[in-house]
């Protein structure tokens, strides 16, 4: 591993020189029982600073300005907000009791949290700082993502095994989609024809068209590693490129990063990472594809277009979640 | 398996956005348990609640519930306390009730006395009785096996031993049938496993209470001389299903060895403790319904009932004869707060599950241990494998 990370580091830093935008990007990067948050240059994939943000930070998401960082504490109970210039927090957001998920309206209010001990979804204004409402959900919810058209707010509950889809008109939920065990993660295409859906202990992710009247389980993707044991195969956080043709489906203690054809639903690749690959974030020119590693405390840096892992970065401990700031 | 499986769950999904509003599909269970007559246990953090396993049904009552009421499905599950005396006539109730999917925590010999009065109509889940013997010669074929064997217990503790080359196995082992069987469980996985049994002593049980008051003092003088003279050996397993000796032998023994099994590190299928896999949701959600940690049983029984609810809304059906199809098909699947999923063994019907390791205030390990390999599915490298087993009544 370290012999390789050296090689791919050299190559990625000669790389990088001729194609990084003019203006380089924050990268940051939750650690779970680090408490804290680090930050990293996406032009010298140098860490620029760690700062505290609370007990147990997981979801992490910024403003559409790139102002404002909101961190789910979960061991607070409460999502707190920095400013991205001095990392000062600001203020804290009433979340309802172990956040650990959010998603956001784009216009950057409100947050759609989920409330893992509560089986609630608490939408929270994110200026008023307070709560519009709480929509109970099924046992454990946890994934939530929220469709291009902004109409629909799904969440994931992970004991119902469940992608509940809550109009945001009146946060009633219209539609139920059973699932595989646990799931995690739940994303749409940029053209909200799509919802992927990743179970973690079932080991699939289901593809649900959403472009009719209801929406329609109409596909899971299933994965093989060889030497893997299929039971560690387990998808978690996801990202499809803007461009909807390719999925990346981070597949937790197998240490890889499932890369799926989104048009056919098949695996093309798989891409070795860190240990217990988490989360994912794009840059926002989605050249680069940032996975959080639990258990190896370091994020990896994959080329988008080349499908490859460029190098891995040292944060702090056990990194869960991660965000870009924008151009 | 994928392609064919998408149609019938696209199909089910369009069935049950639809359902709502339809007639409800009633789900009724019930919980059986019988209470012996026993001794207080050695510790009393082991004290047994008067609700001990019925709470764990109104947990899963509750997680089917919030799932049923999206499907429009109605769970419900009474719960019978019932002594020897008695539990002939609470199964009379319950089957009188026209329930036919019953969890019963009970010993081996009453276990099997209900599912045959039962009959082949009944589902019964065992989430009480380990012996290993009712998933292999007296196995039947209405009672799946939620609760750990000893054969799986035993398995999961000697994987964690070899894994740290503790290979040399000082067994001591209680006085009573169960100890034996427990004791059995131990060789045959010292054997499967390469290590080496140096030598087997009894604790024979006199009877009488637990330690009393001051009897620590007592235990410091009768354990060091008790354990005096063993050949050479790397670990203490004790094989005590009475709760006669097994967390004396700590810090206690002649030679300083670590202690396994019914002291020391012992393998459960749940414990208080236990966090990951987003255990910790579990448990606070146990204990706000209880008021109390969760015990084994409680689990066993959370998860007896999951089972069912897990089976109902994949097959949108209440009849037991369907279910059990479905809970020993290839497409069951749980999510135990273990890190895996959990499935049934087709020959048994024995649930395939990890056993963690505990001592008592953390999750130390959990077995299957890494390395140990199996054709089907490393998490049938404990317990009662398919060869071994001589149960027929799942053959057809």
């Amino acid at each position: 591993m370290s012999i390789r990370a050296i090689l791919l580091a050299g190559s990625a830093a000669v790389a990088m020189g001729f194609s990084t935008p003019a203006w380089a990007n924050k990268v940051y990067v939750s650690n779970e029982k680090g408490n804290t948050v680090t930050v990293i240059d996406s032009e010298t994939w140098e860490v620029i600073t760690e700062f505290p943000s609370g007990n147990r930070p997981r979801g992490i998401g910024l403003s559409p300005d790139g102002k404002l960082l909101y961190v789910c504490a979960s061991d607070d109970d409460t999502v707190r907000v920095f400013e991205t210039e001095g990392y000062t927090e600001l203020y804290t957001l009433p979340s309802g009791p172990d956040p650990e998920l959010f998603t956001m309206h784009p216009s950057g209010s409100p947050l759609y949290i989920a409330n893992e001990d509560d089986n609630l979804v608490t939408v929270v204004d994110t200026e008023t700082r307070t709560v519009l409402a709480e929509v109970p959900v099924g046992v454990e919810p946890e994934g939530m993502a929220i469709s291009p058209d902004t109409k629909w707010v799904i969440n994931t509950s992970e004991t119902t095994n469940m992608a509940h889809f809550i109009d945001t008109s009146d946060y009633k939920i219209k539609h139920n989609i059973l699932v595989d065990q646990r799931p995690r993660y739940a994303t749409y295409t940029d053209d909200g024809a799509l919802l992927f859906v990743s179970s973690e202990i079932g080991g699939t992710v289901s593809v649900i068209d959403t472009s009719g009247d209801a929406p329609e389980l109409i596909h899971k993707i299933g994965f093989e590693v060889a030497g893997v044991q299929p039971e560690w195969l387990q998808p978690v956080g996801m990202k499809v490129t803007a461009d909807q043709k390719w999925l990346f489906v981070a597949l937790g203690p197998a240490n890889r990063v499932a890369v799926v054809n989104a048009e056919t639903f098949e695996v093309a690749d798989y891409i070795l990472v860190g240990q217990r690959v988490w989360q994912m974030g794009f840059t926002p020119d989605q050249k680069y594809l940032i996975t959080t590693n639990g258990n190896s405390n370091d994020v990896t840096i994959i080329d988008v277009a080349a499908q490859k892992a460029l190098k891995s970065v040292q944060v702090g401990q056990q990194p869960w979640g991660v965000v870009v700031s924008p151009n | 398996m994928l392609p064919s499986l998408t149609v019938i769950l696209a199909a089910l999904a369009l069935t049950m956005a639809g359902a709502t509003g339809a007639l409800a599909l009633e789900i009724k269970s019930a919980v059986l348990r019988i209470s012996y007559p026993e001794l207080l246990p050695i510790s009393r953090l082991d004290l047994k609640p008067d609700d001990l396993g019925f709470v764990g049904a109104a947990l899963a009552d509750e997680d089917n519930q919030t799932t049923g009421s999206f499907l429009g499905m109605e769970f419900s599950t009474q719960t019978y306390p019932a002594t020897p005396e008695t539990f002939d006539a609470e199964l009379q109730k319950i089957l009188d009730d026209g329930v036919k999917l019953i969890v019963v925590i009970a010993n081996a010999e009453d276990t099997l006395r209900i599912a045959d009065t039962a009959g082949p109509e009944v589902l019964l889940l065992n989430a009480g009785a380990r012996e290993t013997s009712l998933r292999d010669d007296m196995c039947r074929a209405n009672i799946l096996h939620v609760t750990p064997s000893y054969n799986m217990l035993a398995d999961a503790v000697v994987q964690f031993a070899i894994w740290k080359q503790w290979r040399e196995v000082f067994l001591v082992h209680g006085s009573n049938p169960k100890d034996l069987a427990m004791r059995d469980a131990y060789t045959r996985a010292i054997t499967k496993f390469g290590g080496e049994v140096v030598e087997q002593r009894v604790f024979e049980d006199t009877g009488g209470a637990r330690r009393t008051d001051t009897g620590h003092v007592l235990v410091q003088r009768q354990i060091p001389v008790f354990t005096q003279n063993a050949p050479d050996h790397d670990v203490v397993i004790a094989a005590d299903a009475s709760d006669v000796f097994g967390p004396y032998l700590s810090y206690h023994s002649w030679t300083p060895r670590p202690v396994m099994g019914a002291g020391g590190l012992r393998p459960v299928s749940l414990h208080a403790s236990h966090e990951a896999w987003g255990a910790t949701q579990f448990q606070r959600r146990f204990e706000a319904l209880s008021g109390r940690y969760v015990q084994e049983e409680d689990y066993d029984v959370w998860l007896a009932i999951r089972t069912i609810g897990e089976a109902v809304t994949r097959t949108n059906s209440a009849d037991p004869a369907v279910l059990r199809e479905y809970i020993l098909g290839d497409e069951f699947e749980l999510a135990a707060f273990k890190g895996r999923k959990v499935n049934f063994r087709k020959w048994n019907g024995q649930l395939r599950a990890p056993v963690l390791l505990t001592d008592g205030r953390l999750t130390v390990s959990v077995s299957p241990q890494e390395g140990y390999l199996h054709q089907r599915s490393t998490l049938d490298t404990i317990g009662l494998d398919e060869p071994e087993s001589t149960c027929t009544a799942f053959d057809d």
